[in-house]
């Protein structure tokens, strides 16, 4: 059994909106036998502290088009995308694309 | 006798340079001469940019400050003024990039929008005053560069960039800013830059925030690899509909300007696999690692499927402009108009007014006899709100003594809102709240200002 998962989540873009506006959120993931994925991270998300309108988030087992999501300061495909395994103290940022100008 | 051809000699050369002044000026003035009869509306060929062989004298005045940079220099300065760059949209992004690059001495700018200047865009599109009101914003830029530049050549274009005339225009560039406003003209630039192998200085800012990447550089990673699958259009925010500091495009048109500079001068970018991101809020900028060139991209790929300009309309389901949508999705008796509603008003029939916009938009303007409840909290079945509209609905039906479906009519800033509120209270009629007749007011409070009262405010 592994240790809870304290990781710091981020949201940008417009993405804070869905989340009552709020930023930053440092959370706990309850400890499991198998270390915590972004695929359940997602589900996680979604169950937790999304309330409303979840098709504005994800789509399928992934986030919707037009969400950059970024592990550690890098670009989620370059760290195995859903399959990336979360460590203690992660920083994981949800970045809702612009087209204003 | 040696002496007098010395002297002659002389006075020739002295002549020969008057000569050469006279003939620049008369270029300089000819090209700037009148810009109105420049202003494009349609792609013609260009002349191409020939390199400068030295700086003039003028040239080491005006450029001075930055000559004295090492990472510039006087090959650096050179280098700008055979680049030319393209800028597509003159807005609150390509203001500042326009100004920035003719500051610099870039050779040939291309100033392309499709739009007119208005007062609304004042705050941010800092290029245009406000005597330039109607004016094309492209041809309204091309004045303020050349009135601060005028060595600059300026090339403004009032048309809408399309599939038919991208590749012909951008491939009489050396780089491209989008400094666009809308997703179906960001996939559109981003595929006639790799068609045509130009690098792309993409920018983009929303409320607060702004970000910036240079795509199809030095075998980087192009917009589609990032971006595969456009965004459902109903998750898209516009300027217009969210709002915008001014100085927030400005920042990110600034630094975009600073990277088609690193790029002209031959210095190169380093934001080819980055995404740059500015929060105003936190007054923060970062810099994150993007994903490689990927094989599998449609345009830029192993195998593209992109090989020629598609519909990018179709592609993301939307419009290529910040406009905004007009949503229909109510019948015609769940609406009425403003000129309706206004006579309700007159015949001081009983109702509710219900105004269904976010709060910080009430306190621009309302209607003084109107509930605010907005949107979100309905969505949200906010219980204090909810406790507002019983009360309210309840002192209605005792004032119609009889009436069981007292009406009530919904508006917001368009009328789109206000549909969505009207589906949400006739789903929570009966239930949620006692039944009410509930109908929309036909193109909301911009309606009601063109229509009925011209001295309501517009934003």
């Amino acid at each position: 059994m592994a240790a809870p998962t304290v990781i710091h989540l981020e949201f940008g873009g417009g993405a804070e909106l869905l989340f009552n506006g709020m930023k930053e959120h440092h959370v706990t993931l309850p400890s499991q036998s198998e270390p915590w994925d972004m695929k359940q991270l997602l589900v996680w998300i979604q169950q937790n502290l999304l309330k409303e309108r979840p098709e504005l988030f994800v789509q399928g087992d992934s986030v919707r088009p037009g969400i950059l999501v970024l592990i550690n300061d890098a670009d989620w495909e370059l760290m195995g995308e859903l399959d990336y395994q979360l460590q203690d103290q992660d920083n994981v940022v949800f970045i809702s694309t612009l087209h204003g100008g | 006798m040696s002496q007098e051809v010395c002297s002659l000699k002389k006075q020739l050369k002295e002549k020969e340079k008057e000569i050469a002044a006279l003939k620049n000026k008369l270029s300089q003035l000819e090209r700037s001469h009148d810009l109105t009869q420049q202003l494009h509306d349609k792609v013609t060929p260009l002349t191409p940019l020939k390199a400068k062989p030295a700086l003039s004298n003028e040239d080491i005045m005006r450029y001075s400050r930055q000559l004295l940079l090492a990472q510039l220099g006087v090959q650096g300065q050179l280098n700008l003024s055979k680049t030319s760059v393209l800028i597509v949209g003159c807005g609150g992004l390509g203001c500042p990039v326009a100004q920035y690059l003719g500051a610099a001495g870039i050779g040939r700018l291309g100033l392309l929008d499709y739009d007119e200047v208005e007062l609304s865009n004042l705050h941010r599109q800092v290029l245009h005053g406000e005597e330039n009101q109607g004016q094309a914003k492209a041809l309204s830029a091309a004045y303020a560069v050349r009135r601060l530049n005028s060595t600059v050549e300026c090339i403004p274009y009032h048309l809408q960039l399309s599939s038919e005339n991208a590749l012909q225009l951008i491939q009489q560039y050396d780089i491209v800013a989008d400094c666009s406003d809308n997703v179906p003209t960001r996939y559109l630039v981003n595929d006639a830059c790799v068609l045509s192998g130009k690098p792309l200085v993409s920018a983009s800012a929303l409320r607060m925030e702004g970000q910036l990447t240079v795509y199809n550089y030095c075998g980087g990673p192009c917009y589609r690899c990032l971006y595969p699958v456009p965004p459902p259009p109903e998750t898209v925010t516009n300027c217009s509909d969210g709002g915008v500091l001014g100085v927030v495009p400005g920042i990110m048109g600034c630094y975009q300007a600073l990277e088609v500079l690193k790029i002209a001068s031959g210095h190169g970018s380093s934001c080819g696999q980055q995404l740059v991101m500015f929060d105003a809020q936190d007054a923060r900028f970062r810099s994150i690692k993007l994903r490689p060139k990927q094989a599998g991209c449609a345009v830029c790929g192993e195998n593209p499927s992109v090989t020629q300009l598609v519909d990018y309309e179709s592609f993301c389901g939307s419009a290529a402009t910040d406009k905004c949508r007009k949503l229909n999705l109510l019948s015609k008796d769940q609406r009425i108009t403003v000129q309706e509603y206004k006579s309700v008003l007159d015949n001081a029939e009983p109702h509710l007014l219900l105004d269904v916009r976010p709060l910080v938009e009430v306190d621009i303007c309302h209607l003084p006899f109107s509930l605010n409840i907005p949107l979100s909290s309905l969505e949200e079945k906010k219980s204090e709100h909810l406790q507002l509209l019983r009360e309210r609905i309840s002192q209605l039906k005792q004032q119609m003594a009889g009436d069981c479906r007292p009406p009530v009519y919904v508006i917001c800033k368009l009328g789109n809102d206000s549909q969505k509120a009207v589906q949400l209270l006739e789903k929570m009629s009966e239930s949620d709240i006692d039944s009410i007749t509930v109908k929309d007011i036909c193109g909301g409070l911009l309606a009601w200002a063109k229509r009925v009262d011209p001295t309501f405010p517009q934003y």
